[in-house]
């Protein structure tokens, strides 16, 4: 049960996408408004992939980044930055209570491997014997520790040194909603003091791509900002990092570190995605924080991702409540697991600053007063939904 | 105590329903009885060619079919059949409708190769091709039903669809501790006073050429295929490795109030839940066995309890070298001189690695043999090894008078999670 005394703090983030890396890079590319800026293509697919990045400077022994893949290298990354904004890196009495939840898809595989094969497959012999003698010889022993989820968890405990826990939840939009909810019910029921949340995607993996258009979920041809790409509409894959460290106030406090926000709720809900589902989920998670807005001061951060109907379903849900909406996708582009952190995280920023960047002139409306709370949404390009409350730190007694 | 609530004051968690499939078969009545006979659901594996593999022995799951196949449909089966079988003996909700969370320990989920070739023939490349010409078909609509089925979260969600249960189904993964991590998840929530009943299931039926593949690269497994029911041998000194098996477990938990108000059969207690996370390396135990103790520790003290109430060990006990050499060393650090007096064994040997479910699967067993008193054994225990002064069970089950035992899941990563089970509530 929730102790009413207790209270979690976002005291860190972590965040490295297209728009760079770290806050600053982040607010100066949102408000330049120019989100078609950072997305490429790939094929006919359009995607929003990080600039060169400097691993070593997270990850200093070469000898860990060869053990990873490209996701597991931009979560670890995003981990390192988190933990140092949080002050809590490289100090090990806090690192051994940090309880970690990672939201995590899997690895990449060797496309390579996997084309020799499939070219020698229909002219062997014995096939299933060549699939055999293929992979025996042609896989790296260690591509399946780059490949397995659960290692973007361990190999941000073997890097940073985070051992208090790990887990990781899996499950596209929904895992990064529940690993944020559950490391928030934690804190608050006192089942822990200090947690680690959030994941990394590479979106310009080939087979990750063929697996999300299999259902035609993904953006073709030219670039178009999420709230503009029905009908049809799809999600633009993502190479994105994002983490939060997320502290309860009196641990927070004990340290000196200071709160960037305050993260009050995080829920989240399933349907079954009939017409009208993802409306009704979203009016039903909303009437469950709506007590605690703000009127006037309150915006909503959209992880609408472009799939549709979902963002439809979400665009249709939004207009009626007459807030000020934000999509932050049309930026960073949509990286199915650590997406709601990385807008949580943007939100954290925006509050810093009081203020929404510009918005794109349509569903996105500029904001007269200041800006005291965000709500953002995540809604799965196939199932998933959830909100979470993200208030400035001074919100303290203002929402009753 | 007489009360709902532990000493920390938080509400008591307890089991009303248990179910399990193995490659020994369904159901829990089948499962035990195999269990203490010491019979191994190892056989040599029938279900892909084995040509030019080192290993090719497996605990699979063959009497289910699904249709058509893939691992994810055989997960999703079993741990249907599984919850089925739990949620029915707990009498718990009303069909179609269970009254709280779900939580699942499922293996990482991919597309396969008979899939893997089924878009490459559509290619139909003449000479060679890459994946820009699968990306091509894919985006044909050809293989709309691999979308969904090929995404993480649709086991569970399909789980959670068919038993109705409340909320966001959360896919969980900690590698071979997974199935211990959902039972974490689902004692947590009731703690939290989030729900009076969560539904925890672990399953995995990954056992393809390539999976086993992947472990075979690592070194992890055994070779001694010959006879496939003696490759396991955890804690001998000729062990070489685990057995891949394939197999699912659920547990319906309640909060000892609502168990008692609905007048629920109670079959065991989940005392307490202990975790630490590994920094040393991908695939080995830190060498001074420190997160194993801390795991084994906080989940005893989570339970209340101190390490001399614990009279069984329901081990890891994989069967690779490194494995039972690092548990012993957790496990001895943790009782002292009472290490060779408290029985420890591995369901392991009889029914191989269920990997993602083990933590699940294990725990079911933990739990029938605190009911019946009475341990499974440690088969194809016939060359003990000298640095490991453990009692195993060897080869025969055994009567014991047990109130609290220990189930240890370690995994890949860093993974090390135990779980504190009572035969009563405290």
């Amino acid at each position: 049960m929730a102790e009413p005394s207790r209270e979690a703090w976002i005291t860190g983030i972590g965040i490295l996408s297209c728009l760079g890396e770290g806050p600053a890079a982040h607010w100066q590319r949102l408000m330049e408004g120019n989100p078609a800026a950072h997305a490429k293509t790939i094929g006919p697919y359009v995607v929003h992939l990080t600039g060169p990045v400097d691993f070593d400077k997270q990850i200093p022994k070469r000898g860990d980044q060869r053990q990873m893949e490209l996701w597991q290298r931009i979560g670890t990354y995003a981990a390192g930055l988190a933990l140092e904004s949080a002050g809590v890196k490289g100090n090990a009495d806090l690192l051994a209570k940090t309880d970690m939840i990672v939201a995590a898809g899997s690895g990449e595989r060797d496309l390579a491997v996997d084309a020799a094969i499939l070219t020698g497959l229909p002219k062997a012999e014995n096939p299933a014997a060549f699939l055999n003698e293929r992979l025996m010889n042609d896989l790296r022993p260690t591509l399946f520790l780059a490949q397995l989820s659960n290692l973007l968890a361990g190999n941000i405990s073997i890097v940073h040194g985070v051992t208090g826990s790990s887990r990781t939840f899996m499950g596209e939009e929904a895992a990064g909603v529940d690993a944020v909810r559950i490391a928030l019910a934690r804190i608050l029921a006192g089942q822990g003091e200090l947690a680690l949340v959030g994941g990394g995607h590479n979106g310009e993996r080939k087979d990750l791509l063929a697996q999300y258009d299999f259902n035609g979920y993904l953006l073709k041809g030219a670039y178009r900002p999420v709230w503009e790409r029905a009908p049809g509409g799809g999600f633009a894959a993502a190479s994105l990092g994002a983490f939060l460290v997320v502290e309860e106030r009196a641990h927070a406090e004990q340290r000196g570190a200071k709160p960037l926000a305050r993260l009050t709720a995080a829920l989240s809900d399933r349907c079954d995605r009939k017409p009208g589902a993802v409306r009704q989920t979203l009016r039903g998670l909303w009437e469950k924080i709506a007590p605690s807005l703000a009127p006037g001061h309150h915006a909503v951060f959209s992880g609408a991702s472009g799939a549709e109907p979902a963002t439809g379903e979400e665009r249709a849900f939004l207009a009626e409540l007459r807030v000020a909406v934000r999509a932050p996708g049309s930026y960073v582009g949509h990286a199915p697991e650590p997406q709601f952190v990385i807008n949580i995280a943007l939100a954290t920023l925006a509050l810093s600053h009081g203020a929404l960047y510009p918005g794109d002139g349509g569903i996105e409306k500029n904001m007269g007063s200041t800006l005291r709370q965000v709500v953002v949404t995540g809604v799965g390009h196939w199932r998933g939904e959830g909100l979470a409350l993200v208030e400035a730190p001074n919100m303290k007694g203002m929402t009753g | 105590m007489t009360g709902t609530h532990d000493k920390a004051g938080r509400p008591i968690v307890v089991v009303t329903g248990m179910g399990i499939v193995t490659s020994l078969g369904v159901g829990r009545e089948d499962n035990w009885r195999k269990l203490t006979a010491g019979e191994s659901g190892i056989r040599p594996i029938s279900r892909f060619a084995t040509d030019g593999l080192k290993t090719r022995i497996a605990g699979t799951v063959d009497f289910v079919n699904v249709e058509p196949f893939c691992g994810p449909s055989l997960c999703e089966r079993i741990g249907e059949m599984a919850a089925q079988e739990a949620v029915s003996e707990s009498g718990i909700g009303t069909r179609g409708r269970f009254p709280g969370p779900l939580f699942v320990a499922v293996p990482p989920n991919e597309v396969e190769w008979p899939q893997r070739q089924e878009l490459a023939a559509l290619v139909r490349a003449n000479d060679a091709f890459d994946y820009d010409d699968i990306l091509r078909t894919a985006s044909t609509g050809a293989f709309k039903k691999y979308g969904p089925r090929f995404l993480f979260a649709s086991i569970a969600d399909r789980l959670a669809e068919t038993f109705g249960t409340q909320g966001s189904p959360i896919s969980v993964t900690t590698a071979c501790a997974s199935g211990a991590s959902a039972i974490q998840l689902g004692v947590e929530a009731i703690r939290r006073g989030e729900s009076d009943a969560a539904l925890c299931v672990g399953t995995d039926g990954t056992v393809n050429p390539e999976t086993l593949i992947r472990f075979s690269l690592l070194s992890a497994l055994s070779t001694q295929n010959d006879p496939a029911q003696a490759a396991a041998k955890p804690f001998s000194k000729n062990r070489d490795g685990f057995v891949m098996a394939e197999g699912a477990a659920a547990l319906v938990l309640e909060s000892l109030a609502a168990a008692k108000a609905r007048g629920a059969k109670i079959l065991g207690v989940i005392a307490g839940c202990g975790e630490a996370a590994d920094s040393f390396h991908r695939t080995r135990s830190s060498p001074d066995g420190k997160p194993i103790i801390a795991s084994v520790r906080n989940a005893i003290a989570d339970a209340g309890l101190a390490p001399d109430d614990i009279g069984y060990i329901n081990a890891h006990g994989t069967g690779t070298p490194e494995n039972d050499k690092m548990e012993y060393l957790g496990v001895a650090s943790v009782l002292g001189e009472r290490t060779k007096d408290v029985p420890v064994s591995s369901n392991k040997s009889m029914i191989g690695h269920t990997l993602s479910a083990a933590g699940t699967v294990e725990a079911v067993f933990t739990l029938l043999t605190l009911a019946h008193q009475r341990i499974p054994p440690t088969i194809n225990y016939h060359v003990p090894d000298p640095a490991i002064a453990l009692d195993v069970v060897p080869n025969e089950a055994r009567d014991a008078k047990l109130a609290h035992a220990l189930s240890n899941s370690f995994g890949f990563g860093g993974q090390n999670v135990s779980v504190v089970m009572s035969r009563e509530a405290a």
